[in-house]
Parts: C-alpha cells; sequence; structure tokens
C-alpha cells in the first residue's frame, strides 16, 4: 500500500499499463548508449576518481574510496606474528567461503590437496548466497558458446581478456552440469529441458535459474559438499596481509579473529583469494545490494603484496535497486523482473526504455530520467521510477510472480507492497565490482607466482561491464579452475622462508609518494553504528 | 522529527526511530555487529531472532534484517543455534526412503505440534515438509522447504530435537541430482564441447579485430 502522496502517478501508471505492455520499446543505438553512458554513469564522473601513486598501478584511476585503501597502511607490521610457528599448514588456503572459494575448495579436495578455507563471516555469507536471477550457460540448440562470447564481449565494451572470457563461456554447460550433479535444482519442464530466459544484454534465452533463490541454492548445496568432505572451515577468521616467501611466491597469510583480534599463521604452498565484491565500500555514497562483508578485501590484500588489478575503475551499479521502502533501500530488484516482462516507467506513467539493455545503460538512463528530465517519483528518500510489476501477471498468467519470483514477493511483502497488484520503485544500487586482480587463464594473478583468485575479486573476464548470470558463472568456472590449478601447483612447490617484508616496503613507498593517512586497511566490516560521543 | 519507540536487546533499554528494522536499530544502538549479520537482505539466515512483544504471551521469531521494530518489543538475537548436520557421500547414497532413517532417524519422533511451522521467519510449512521428509517423499520436501534459509529458528522450538533445514537439505540435493529429469540438450552440449565442436568458431572470434566485433555484436540477432 503506497501513501496518498504516489497514488496521483500510481494512477497513470495503471491507466498506461495495457498500452505498455503493447509496446515494443525501441532499442538504443551504439551511438545513443555511449553519449547516455558518457553524461549519466557514474564511472564517468571523473571527480569521484583518484590517480594511485603508489604500487603496481601507479597512474590508474581507481575511485576515490577504494584508492584509500589500497594505498592505507597494513593493520600489523611484520613482527605481529611469529612466522617460524604457523597455526596452520595446508597445501592449498583458499580465503573467502562464497562460490567461488567454495568451489575451489571442493576441487582442490578432490585432487588430493590438504586444503583449507577461512572466511571472514560464515562460510555462505557472501555475494553467492544473495544472487536472485540466475546463471548463463548456452546449451540450448539455438545457442552456442560462440554467441555466448559476442554478448559478453559487446556488454563488457569489448575489454574482456578474450581466453579468460572464452574459457567462461566454453566451460559453462559443464559448470551446469557439475552443479546438477552436486543436487543444485535447477528450474526445468517435464522433460528435463532448462527454463531459461533473457536477461539484459543477452540474445538468446540462456539464463538457468532456481527460482529466484538461484545463488541461494548454489550456495548452500556447495556449502553442504564442503562439509560432507569435512574440508576444514575456519570461519568469523579474516586474512589481513597475505605471506610471501623468499623466492616473492605467495605462501599463505595472516588471519585474525574477527571478534577476538587474536592473529595466526597459515602457512600454504598456494593461495587462493576469492573474497568477493565491494558493494559496502558505498562508492559515491550509493547503497549497495551486497552482504555485509563486501569491502574489496582481496584487492587489498593482493594490491599490497604486488599483484596487478585490471579494471578497478568499472563498478557495476545495478539499475533497479529498492528506491522505496526505506527498510530496504538499496536491497536488489533482480533482472529477472524484467525478463519476465515488467518495464521500467516514469512518473507520468510513460515507458522510457527498453527494459532489457544492458546494465550500465539501464542504470544511465534511469539516472538521467529522474535527473535531467525531471520524470522521477519522490520517494521521501530521494527519487526513483516505477517497475511495472503486475505486468508480468498479465502477461505470463496469474500466480507467475508467486512461482518464479517468490523471494522478491516475499521481501516487499513484509512491507505491504503486493507486488503482483502494486509496481514497486527502483532507483540503481551499488552492486558489482567488475574489475579486480589481473589473472591468467590458469587462474594464477600475472605476478605473483602462486597467488590464484577467483569469483568476484577477478578482473578482466567480463571487460568493463558484466552481464547478468555471467557472475554466478565465472565463480564456478573460475572457481573450480583455480582450485585444480592451485593443488596442482602445490605438489611441485616447496615453500621458502616466510616473509612479510612486503608491508615495510610498502610503508616505504607510500612515504615516498608523500602520502599520509590515518587509514588501515583491509576494511573487513563497514561501521554502520551512531556515533553517540563522537 | 522521527518517531521514536522503546526496545530491549538483551533486556536493555534503548530507544530508536520506528522506521528501523531489528539490525539498524541495533547498530542505531551502538552495536557493531559482527556475529548475526550477513547478506542484510533476508537469504542467509544469519540474523535469527527472538522476541516478545510486552504483554503478549507469544514469543515470536523474526530475521533481524527483514523485521520492523516496534514499542517494547523484547530482542534476543540466536546467531547460532547448534544443528546437526549429518556427513554423507551424495554419489553413493541412494534416493530411497531409508536414507532419512540411517541419517536423520529423529524425523520419526516428530510429535506433531506444528512449534516449527509457527516459527518458521519465512513461513514454510515446516511440519509439513518434515512429513513428507518422513515417507521418503524427496521431491515434494524440496518444493515445500525450497524457500529455506537455514536460520535453524525452527529447531530451536522442536521438542524431538530435529534438524529441519539440514534434512531438507539432504531432500533437495536428493531431488536435484536423482530425481529432477535428467537435461538431454544439456549433456548434448557438453559432448559436442568436448569433441571440440565450437573450437573454430572460438578460435576465429579470439583472432578478429575489435572493429569486427563490435559490428558483430551490434547486428547480432536477439532472441524474442
Ligand atoms: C543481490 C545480488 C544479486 C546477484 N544476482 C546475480 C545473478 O542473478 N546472477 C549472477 O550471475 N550474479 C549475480 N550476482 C553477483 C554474484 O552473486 C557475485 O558476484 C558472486 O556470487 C561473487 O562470488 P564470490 O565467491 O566471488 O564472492 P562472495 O560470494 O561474496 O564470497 C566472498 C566471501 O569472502 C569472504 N571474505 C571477504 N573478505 C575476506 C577476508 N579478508 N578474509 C576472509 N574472508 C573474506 C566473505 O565474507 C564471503 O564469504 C548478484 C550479487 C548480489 C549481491
Ligand atoms: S524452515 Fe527453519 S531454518 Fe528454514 S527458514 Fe524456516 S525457520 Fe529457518
Ligand atoms: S517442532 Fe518438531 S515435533 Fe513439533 S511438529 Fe515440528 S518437527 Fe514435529
Ligand atoms: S542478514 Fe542474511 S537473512 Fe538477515
Amino acid at each position: 500500500m503506497y501513501a496518498e502522496s504516489f497514488q496521483k502517478s500510481l494512477a497513470l501508471v495503471e491507466e498506461a499499463r495495457e498500452k505498455n505492455i503493447a509496446l515494443e520499446p525501441v532499442r538504443m543505438t551504439a551511438e545513443q548508449k555511449e553519449t547516455l553512458l558518457a553524461t549519466f554513469h557514474p564511472d564517468y564522473k571523473a571527480d569521484e576518481f583518484v590517480t594511485l601513486t603508489v604500487g603496481p598501478n601507479k597512474g590508474d584511476k581507481v575511485p576515490t574510496e577504494l584508492g584509500e585503501i589500497l594505498q592505507a597502511h597494513s593493520r600489523i607490521t611484520a613482527d605481529s606474528v611469529d612466522l617460524n610457528a604457523p597455526d596452520y599448514d595446508v597445501d592449498v588456503l583458499v580465503i573467502g567461503g562464497g562460490g567461488a572459494g567454495t568451489s575451489a575448495a571442493i576441487e582442490a579436495h578432490e585432487a588430493g590437496a590438504k586444503v583449507m578455507i577461512v572466511t571472514k563471516l560464515r562460510m555462505g555469507d557472501a555475494n553467492t548466497m544473495m544472487a536472485e536471477g540466475g546463471i548463463q550457460a548456452a546449451d540450448k540448440p539455438n545457442d552456442s558458446p560462440a554467441i555466448h562470447f559476442v554478448d559478453a564481449f559487446g556488454g563488457g565494451h569489448f575489454a574482456a581478456k578474450r581466453e579468460l572470457l572464452a574459457k567462461l563461456v566454453c566451460d559453462a554447460p559443464e559448470a551446469i552440469q557439475w552443479l546438477s550433479e552436486l543436487g543444485v535444482e535447477f528450474d526445468k519442464t517435464e522433460d528435463g529441458t532448462m527454463v531459461t530466459t533473457h536477461g539484459g544484454g543477452t540474445s538468446r534465452k540462456r539464463m538457468h535459474a532456481a527460482k529466484d533463490y538461484s545463488g541461494a541454492e548454489i550456495m548452500r548445496t556447495l556449502r553442504d559438499e564442503v562439509l560432507n568432505r569435512q574440508i576444514p572451515v575456519v570461519d568469523f577468521t579474516a586474512a589481513i596481509e597475505l605471506i610471501l616467501d623468499d623466492k616473492g611466491n605467495a605462501a599463505g597469510a595472516v588471519l585474525m579473529n574477527m571478534e577476538t583480534k587474536e592473529l595466526y599463521v597459515a602457512k600454504a604452498k598456494t593461495v587462493v583469494i576469492a573474497t568477493g565484491g565491494a558493494g559496502r565500500m558505498h562508492y559515491q555514497g550509493f547503497p549497495t545490494s551486497n552482504h555485509y562483508g563486501a569491502t574489496a578485501d582481496g584487492l587489498v590484500l593482493g594490491y599490497r603484496a604486488g599483484a596487478k588489478l585490471l579494471y578497478a575503475e568499472t563498478l557495476q551499479y545495478h539499475p533497479t535497486g529498492t528506491a522505496f521502502p526505506e527498510q530496504i533501500f538499496g536491497a536488489l530488484v533482480t533482472e529477472k523482473v524484467r525478463s519476465l516482462g515488467a518495464k521500467l516507467v516514469n512518473v507520468n506513467g510513460e515507458v522510457f526504455m527498453h527494459p532489457l539493455e544492458t546494465r550500465d545503460v539501464t542504470a544511465a538512463s534511469i539516472i538521467r530520467e529522474c535527473s535531467e528530465r525531471g520524470n522521477g517519483v519522490e520517494t521521501g528518500n530521494g527519487l526513483g521510477v516505477w517497475l511495472d510489476t503486475p505486468m508480468i501477471e498479465k502477461i505470463g498468467g496469474e500466480g507467475t510472480i508467486e512461482k518464479r519470483i517468490p523471494a522478491m514477493m516475499r521481501m516487499f511483502g513484509k512491507y505491504g507492497i503486493d507486488i503482483r497488484k502494486e509496481p514497486i520503485l527502483v532507483y540503481p544500487t551499488l552492486h558489482y565490482q567488475n574489475g579486480g586482480l589481473d589473472i591468467n587463464v590458469n587462474g594464477m594473478t600475472t605476478n605473483i607466482t602462486n597467488l590464484f583468485v577467483a569469483g568476484e575479486a577477478v578482473g578482466g573476464i567480463h571487460g568493463k561491464n558484466r552481464l547478468m548470470g555471467n557472475s554466478l558463472l565465472d565463480i564456478i568456472v573460475f572457481g573450480r579452475n583455480a582450485g585444480i590449478n592451485a593443488a596442482s601447483a602445490a605438489k611441485n612447490t616447496e615453500v621458502g622462508t616466510l616473509t612479510l617484508d612486503h608491508i615495510a616496503k610498502f610503508e616505504n613507498e607510500l612515504k615516498d609518494a608523500g602520502i599520509t593517512t590515518d587509514t588501515v586497511s583491509p576494511k573487513l566490516l563497514p561501521d554502520y553504528t551512531r556515533k553517540v560521543n563522537a | 522529527m522521527e518517531n521514536m519507540v522503546n526496545i530491549f536487546l538483551f533486556g536493555k533499554k534503548y530507544s530508536v526511530p520506528e522506521n528501523l528494522t531489528i539490525m539498524t536499530a541495533m547498530e542505531y544502538a551502538g552495536y557493531q555487529l559482527v556475529r548475526g549479520c550477513g547478506c542484510r537482505n533476508g537469504f542467509c539466515g544469519a540474523c535469527a531472532t527472538i522476541y516478545r512483544i510486552k504483554g503478549d504471551r507469544e514469543l515470536k521469531a523474526c530475521l533481524a534484517c527483514q523485521t520492523k521494530v516496534e514499542n517494547d518489543m523484547y530482542i534476543a538475537t540466536l546467531p547460532f543455534f547448534p544443528l546437526v548436520k549429518e556427513v554423507y557421500d551424495m554419489n553413493k547414497i541412494k534416493p530411497t526412503e531409508a536414507v532419512m532413517m540411517q541419517l536423520y532417524p529423529e524425523i520419526y519422533a516428530c510429535v506433531g505440534c506444528n512449534a516449527c511451522t509457527k516459527a518458521c521467519t519465512q513461513e514454510l510449512n515446516v511440519m509439513q515438509y518434515i512429513a513428507y521428509a518422513q515417507r521418503g517423499d524427496f521431491e515434494a520436501c524440496a518444493e515445500e522447504s525450497f524457500d529455506c534459509v537455514m536460520c535453524g529458528v525452527c529447531s530451536s522450538r522442536c521438542p524431538a530435537g530435529i534438524s529441519h533445514p539440514q534434512v531438507a537439505m539432504l531432500a533437495r540435493r536428493i531431488n536435484g541430482k536423482y530425481l529432477a529429469p535428467g537435461c538431454g540438450h544439456l549433456e548434448d552440449r557438453v559432448k559436442e564441447i568436448k569433441d571440440g565442436e565450437f573450437n573454430d568458431l572460438i578460435e576465429a572470434l579470439m583472432q578478429k579485430p575489435v572493429e569486427e566485433l563490435k559490428e558483430l555484436y551490434n547486428t547480432r540477432e536477439i532472441e524474442k
């Protein structure tokens, strides 16, 4: 139920609904998209970025908030711990218990390695758990990995590392099969055919889903498998610094108990960073769809130890974050709502764009509607546009919403909004870290031996913008890949003497660059407490 | 000025704005959360919470990130509940009724009190999905339990000591792996890729100048 102030605009939306359903909005031309992005997309706001002056990406621009934690002090010094008395000694150390980390751990375990997961919150308290929409794979007869490649390459502004993207699309069907065999329940018809839909920027219907709990279904299954294999999981413990050996190879990490702050040394032959995204950095003050621990820790760990970043300046603002009610401000409204037929409508009840443009274009278009064009709806907490969910029931038949997007129905239902009957209000939310650590096709960083990266902490797989459904895919494909290769590299590795010399080295670089800061990193968690005495 | 309500966090009184969730109210009160906070969005089950409104007989359960505060709400979080998770090899178990008997025999001690269903933070019919599991109807159990976030609140209320979310997890995995129909087009595609049928196409894309790829992308045919 919306308050009186919304009713006038709501009436216009309802009145135009039939007409709007029938309307097939034109897609934008390449030039229109370029101008739109340059004018309204947050990635193009020059004053929200800083140029790095230390580290392997010196000279590159990154979001101001990211620059601050990349060019910050370590939480420790080399003598905070005794490297000669490791608390853990394993073949493969996986940092992060999300989808990428658990996939890597399962495969490393399968390959016979002694593997351990360390994770900041609980295993599964992760962005993976929250993915609603689905996972792409070109497994239908009218589709092919090559078509998938073109969609993703174009959607990512022709900037993806092609060898990574080729692996992503070619290993996709097998990733779905692997998940099925672990017991993940995909939506299927009676004869086993996958129910697939479009996502923004796809040219074939290749989005596989498990209702709108796709990520949760994958995550809880992977977690269960990790437990069945009895892989050690050290939870509520964060990696706060990488450990190298005297050859400069990755050789473990310093860990910190999140509750007691106790430090531990984990020695490992190979390390997999799978720490996920950065939504809780709130770049440019945006709200976020991400989980509580998404603070770009992996980028900081890698960068301080000397690993290169790629495309760290590109973030994904999901076009449809919740704009109202306030309690779920920023929470994601899955793209599947648009895949199922709901269109974006402005304050006057007008459809202002094709609902399935790529995310960056859609986000920029909503921002334009709410700023320059003045067609936004005042929510009491900013502006938003309507996403006309009742269209779904009209198009797909009554019951479609409950069957296909129950999580969405529940999320708004808790605040008295029945999305089957009433539209919802949306505005872009910080959603995904397109860039990250630079890797080769084997999953290893390009310049630190035995340091592997998987999942949202990687840069380059998607280029400068990621299509919906390609991230759940990459955490499986590159998570497994990292696990397999980390296990195999561990077999041929003799760890040298452990060192934390890189901390002092980085400190010196900061000093030489004239950077003075009180910030320590990784950030680990955002601080949302109200400051009473501050 | 915001409207304020009084809440009691672990018995201690705080005055907080009425439009907050229990989770954001705790932060407003000054708690820096570590435990009991994951997705902040109703998916992970980290924030199970029990509460009672003063004067109300009923003890309620909820997810702290999904529930608005109310005046005179007595709140205790339940960030961890000792569930029983049995270990099994997915490739060796058989999709038969006996599996449940072996792994989670306590489900047969259900007394039908329905406390689990009443407590469920996702409004699932928990007693019913346990009944399906008893009968070995894994498909029905999987469907009925699908939205479970494994918060453990139901188990905290169960006189029979059942670990409901773990029972449901097993049922869903059995259903996904053994009972759901196989997928022909997926198997075909995996084989085609293994046989190298797309190698030339992909190789060509790897070599193409960006301009040609742009052309390909901008003129590609889009399935209706
Ligand atoms: C709301 C939402 C919806 C989405 N929907 C889709 C979708 O429909 N389709 C799709 O393809 N993608 C989707 N995505 C994106 C996708 O879910 C994520 O990009 C992906 O799951 C990331 O997986 P990951 O394993 O890399 O990271 P995560 O799943 O976030 O896991 C990272 C883990 O690392 C831990 N960690 C972090 N720092 C440290 C540290 N210092 N030490 C130890 N552990 C640490 C975290 O606590 C967490 O457990 C969505 C994302 C969100 C937020
Ligand atoms: S069934 Fe139990 S564990 Fe699952 S959501 Fe309901 S209360 Fe939580
Ligand atoms: S709470 Fe336990 S005993 Fe009661 S109905 Fe539920 S499963 Fe049965
Ligand atoms: S924090 Fe994940 S369900 Fe509340």
